[in-house]
């Protein structure tokens, strides 16, 4: 599945949905990669993630960590409460920088 | 212990959408809760994807076999897979302060069940992965998707 991309601000933001497994987590994980290769500050909207596991959660992981080491941005947006629960459950809700909607990253 | 389903899958990764629509759809009929169900379904998701990539390597043809039991306490799940016998010592939930990407799934199995055992096969080749999760509503799973 190809996940819709848009602009907002100096962010690419890429919109997952639906169940994020290890079906599905290679392509979200290549899709996130190519937007980081293009020097691009990411939002990952997980609004629409119906489900993730283990592997979904990799895939962010490892784009906040090719981020970080671009010095580019990459943050989580609108995050569903079962895509939190698991965040929370990894411990990595603190990790992630998280905006609850669009409007909160202008006012940050 | 009553034996509710053994089903066969084929060790893809496209089997665990269609696998987690049965466990949602047994533990339903099954009258279990809410918070149950998305235990059962995290971990049995988990633990056929640890079979899929650890125990099978990658490789798409191979057998996984899972039971559903049941009894007026708990729910059992034995998950076998027939590769080589792992060694059971290094299944282990890595440190979750050490964020890197990967090595979360044995611990959202622990969290997700309350006893979780690895065996190898007595008779044959492979291995055993047994998770029991009781029936009382009172025990909290700490996800709810």
């Amino acid at each position: 599945m190809k996940y819709p991309v848009s602009k907002y601000l100096d962010y690419s933001v890429i919109s997952l949905s639906g169940e994020i497994d290890l079906n599905e987590s290679p392509n979200v994980r290549k899709q996130i990669l190519n937007l980081i290769k293009k020097d691009s500050n990411l939002l990952i909207d997980l609004s629409a993630v119906e489900y993730i596991d283990s592997s979904g959660v990799a895939s962010l992981v490892e784009g906040l960590q090719t981020s970080r080491t671009m010095k580019l941005n990459f943050a989580l947006l609108g995050v569903s409460e079962s895509a939190m629960q698991v965040l929370q459950l990894a411990r990595l809700d603190t990790v992630f920088t998280i905006y609850g909607s669009l409007e909160e990253i202008e006012q940050a | 212990m009553q034996k509710l389903e053994r089903i066969h899958l084929l060790s893809r990764p496209n089997v665990l959408k269609p696998l987690r629509e049965f466990i949602r759809m047994l533990a339903k009929k099954n009258n279990c809760c809410d918070e149950i169900l998305n235990c059962l379904v995290m971990a049995v998701n988990e633990a056929c994807m640890n079979v899929i990539q650890h125990a099978y390597k990658g490789k798409q043809d191979e057998e996984i076999i899972i039971e559903f039991w049941k009894d007026d306490k708990d729910i059992l799940i034995k998950v076998y897979d027939f590769s080589e016998a792992v060694d059971i010592e290094s299944i282990k939930s890595r440190d979750l302060e050490d964020v890197r990407p990967g090595g979360l799934g044995v611990h959202f199995i622990n969290q997700a069940m309350d006893c979780v055992e690895y065996k190898h096969s007595s008779n044959e080749k492979g291995n055993v992965l047994e998770m029991r999760k009781s029936l009382d509503k009172t025990v909290v799973c700490p996800t709810n998707y």
